[in-house]
């Protein structure tokens, strides 16, 4: 067993660190949440495009490197100890693009994958619905067969960044007699045409981070269904599509949250608080684990290691993300609350709304939980 | 890069699970804890055929001067059945203590010759070892089944001899105070060689841990699937599902710690004092709540002696205590983090609060 570097990888490293060291922006961006920001996150995930680095996992042919699971995680490892900005593109990026090198067609993915990549296409998901948030197979939206293609209408809520996005993918109920996993398509449609609405729903940090989008006889032609119309499901839920372990929230990014707050503690730590000191060790460790769990998977050839693995690790890295910023606030003390902090102190407060919604999004770790007792621990549904 | 089991390891570990199993290590336990240690000895004795006793010994005395990585295959199959006996002693801190003396130019050729028979002894099986080292360890576990009882202390490493013998909450582990006696070496090789052999026995404790644990998991899952209530099997119900997949969630996350602590001892590197102090924490950790979760999923049945689960939950109880306290091992990680006074320091036990 070792955990060695071989000299490739290690220059792959040094390049990516490279590179984000003359590129990656001294001040944040605007929140990604915001007009501005939104093209400024734009306009940097076409730079990092330009470099090779926008999706390094992809095949090259579609703008990728053929990066290993591997060296994904350096480079992971270092865009977030660089403080990279957040990826505009992530919907598309880390959850259609995986679905559609899984279950696309070549001309799918010739068409779609090179502008995601560059983001000249930023891609919001459309799942969840007011009527079926964890239990997603009680969709109602409708895709309605038409010449040539599929008329969309309903109301799909929660889509992260569809204000602001060109395109979305999402579940669609296309035959409503059949059994309700199984009259459903995956389809992908614009967020710009006529009969769509995009309406921001304010958070509770009071950024409108992400929208409510109505659809009114939207058209979606037969080339935008990814896999069997009907088959919808089965494409979401598999492996590819269904992802919410490693490939959605890196090692990297919780290895540098951990990192920043050891260095908060040595700064602002009182020495004396052995339970809170124990706290900032308990971050480490667990950001430590999660990073060597990565390593594991990769040497097992396993990308995402499969169903049971992926509701493993986001239990994991939610409830570890949301550990590490509470304890932040508590090293911060009573300028924990303030909103207008200056700095990179004053982003911790951020970080800790954001980390709140964790246990939520990608599934909910009720879910996640039930899942891995009955894959992994052969528990009766 | 390969951070995973290699297929020899796997093989070794299945191999060591059918030989405790056929062996019914978990029945040997309670026929120790009734004072009769013959069973578990005969255990013993058919793993130091497989080469587990001699895992940690140098080759020139029949040992096979193994990785620590396969240590902890070891060790986490002897906590999964519950194995009698002063393991990471005997397997771990020995034997390297010991093949450290040895290995010094200077040993005086007579005390060579007497440590080298101790190893071969550990190699072959026919001898057990126990040792003290205060603070970090301020008793012998079961002196009454070791052949061979030392104390480390101070810089000097000696015989020992036993004075009071306290039961463990653990009914087949005593803990022994014992008295300095014969002087064997003393000096800075004794001194460095102890800090490298503490920090192999603490993980080879957190590797029993790790094994328990998954044993409760593997029990808890069980029950959960046959016992039925209000109509049902109880695994169908939630707030045991929930409960068991939380135990996995840091079981799995335990695992990369632990063999990442024997990469760094393996390498002499300078993260082996927080990495093995992090694993300990963590499988401490979740062990504890391996114990707490399978005692709720059995219910009134797990807190009988009959039952197996208080086996597994009173060995997690007194190896997470033992091996240095929660505290020392995440002020030895912190401390390592940031540079400052505790990281990097040989295991001692350091006053909580």
């Amino acid at each position: 067993m070792n955990l060695d570097f071989d000299p490739g990888l290690q220059q792959f490293r040094a390049e990516v660190a490279g590179w984000l060291a003359a590129h990656v922006p001294a001040e944040p961006l605007p929140s990604v949440d915001t007009a501005e920001g939104f093209a400024q996150h734009r306009a940097w995930e076409a730079r990092l495009a330009a470099a090779g680095l926008a999706a390094v996992s992809w095949p090259a042919s579609y703008g990728g490197r053929d990066a290993s699971l591997l060296e994904w995680l350096v480079f992971e490892e270092e865009y977030h100890a660089a403080n990279g900005p957040v990826r505009v593109g992530q919907n598309g990026l880390f959850v259609l693009a995986p679905t559609l090198l899984a279950h696309g067609t070549d001309e799918q993915r010739a068409r779609i994958l090179p502008p995601m990549a560059r983001a000249d296409e930023v891609w919001a998901q459309a799942w969840s619905e007011p009527g079926a948030g964890s239990d997603l197979a009680a969709i109602r939206s409708r895709a309605v067969r038409t010449d040539g293609g599929w008329l969309l209408s309903g109301a799909k809520t929660w889509s992260s960044r569809a204000v602001f996005a060109d395109r979305a993918f999402g579940l669609f109920r296309s035959d409503p007699e059949a059994e309700r996993h199984r009259g459903l398509t995956y389809l992908m449609f614009d967020l710009r045409r006529d009969g769509v609405t995009v309406r921001p729903i304010p958070q509770l940090d009071g950024e409108a981070g992400f929208a409510e989008i109505f659809l009114d006889d939207v058209f979606v032609p037969d080339d935008d269904v990814v896999g069997e119309p009907g088959n919808g499901w089965q494409v979401a839920m598999s492996s590819a599509g269904h992802e919410r372990g490693l490939p959605l929230r890196s090692p990297g990014r919780f290895m540098a949250t951990a990192a920043r707050l050891v260095d908060l503690w040595q700064r602002h730590g009182d020495p004396a608080d052995t339970e809170l000191a124990g706290r900032v060790a308990d971050a480490w460790i667990g950001a430590r684990a999660y990073q060597l769990q990565g390593y594991r998977l990769a040497s097992r050839g396993n990308r995402g290691g499969g169903v049971a693995q992926s509701s493993l690790t986001k239990v994991y890295w939610s409830e570890l993300d949301l550990a590490m910023y509470e304890t932040a606030l508590d090293v911060l003390g009573a300028r924990a609350e303030l909103r207008d902090e200056p700095g990179p102190d004053g982003r911790w407060l951020d970080g800790y709304l954001f980390a709140l919604a964790g246990p939520i999004y990608a599934g909910t770790n009720e879910i996640q939980r039930s899942i891995l007792a009955e894959r992994a621990l052969g528990l009766p549904r | 890069m390969y951070f995973t089991l290699s297929g020899e390891q796997r093989q070794f570990s299945a191999s060591l699970h059918g030989m405790l199993t056929v062996g019914d290590a978990l029945t040997s336990a309670r026929r120790w804890a009734a004072g009769d240690h013959e069973p578990g000895l005969i255990i013993w004795r058919s793993l130091a055929t497989a080469g587990v006793t001699g895992l940690n010994v140098p080759q020139e005395f029949g040992g096979l001067a193994a990785d620590p990585a396969d240590l902890l295959v070891a060790c986490e199959e002897l906590g999964h059945h519950a194995l009698p006996g002063p393991i990471a002693e005997s397997l771990a801190v020995v034997p390297h203590l010991l093949a450290g003396v040895v290995a010094r130019p200077g040993t005086d050729a007579a005390v060579a010759d007497r440590v080298g028979s101790w190893l071969a002894g550990l190699a072959s099986g026919q001898l057990i070892a126990t040792l003290a080292a205060p603070p970090l360890l301020p008793f012998a576990a079961n002196a009454d089944a070791a052949g061979l009882i030392l104390i480390a202390e101070a810089g000097t490493l000696r015989l020992a001899e036993p004075a009071a013998l306290h039961p463990s909450v653990n009914a087949a582990r005593t803990l022994a105070d014992v008295r300095q006696a014969e002087l064997i070496t003393e000096g800075t090789a004794v001194t460095a060689a102890l800090r490298t052999a503490l920090d192999l026995g603490t993980i080879a404790c957190a590797a029993q841990l790790l094994g328990a644990s998954r044993a409760l998991l593997e029990a808890s899952a069980r029950h959960a699937q046959h016992r039925v209530q209000f109509g049902r099997a109880i695994g169908s119900f939630q707030a045991v599902k929930h409960q068991l997949a939380d135990v996995l969630i840091q079981l799995e996350f335990a695992r990369p710690l632990l063999f990442a602590a024997a990469i760094s001892l393996a390498e002499k590197s300078a993260d082996a004092p927080r990495d093995v102090s992090a694993a300990k924490v963590a499988c401490s950790r979740a062990a504890n709540l391996a114990a707490r979760a399978a005692l709720q999923v059995h219910g009134a049945i797990g807190y009988t002696a009959e039952h197996d689960v208080s086996q597994w939950l009173t060995l997690i109880r007194s190896l997470s205590l033992a091996w240095g306290s929660e505290a020392m091992h995440k002020a030895r990680v912190l401390g390592a983090l940031t540079g400052q006074s505790a990281g990097g320091q040989p295991l001692r036990e350091q006053p909580c609060g």
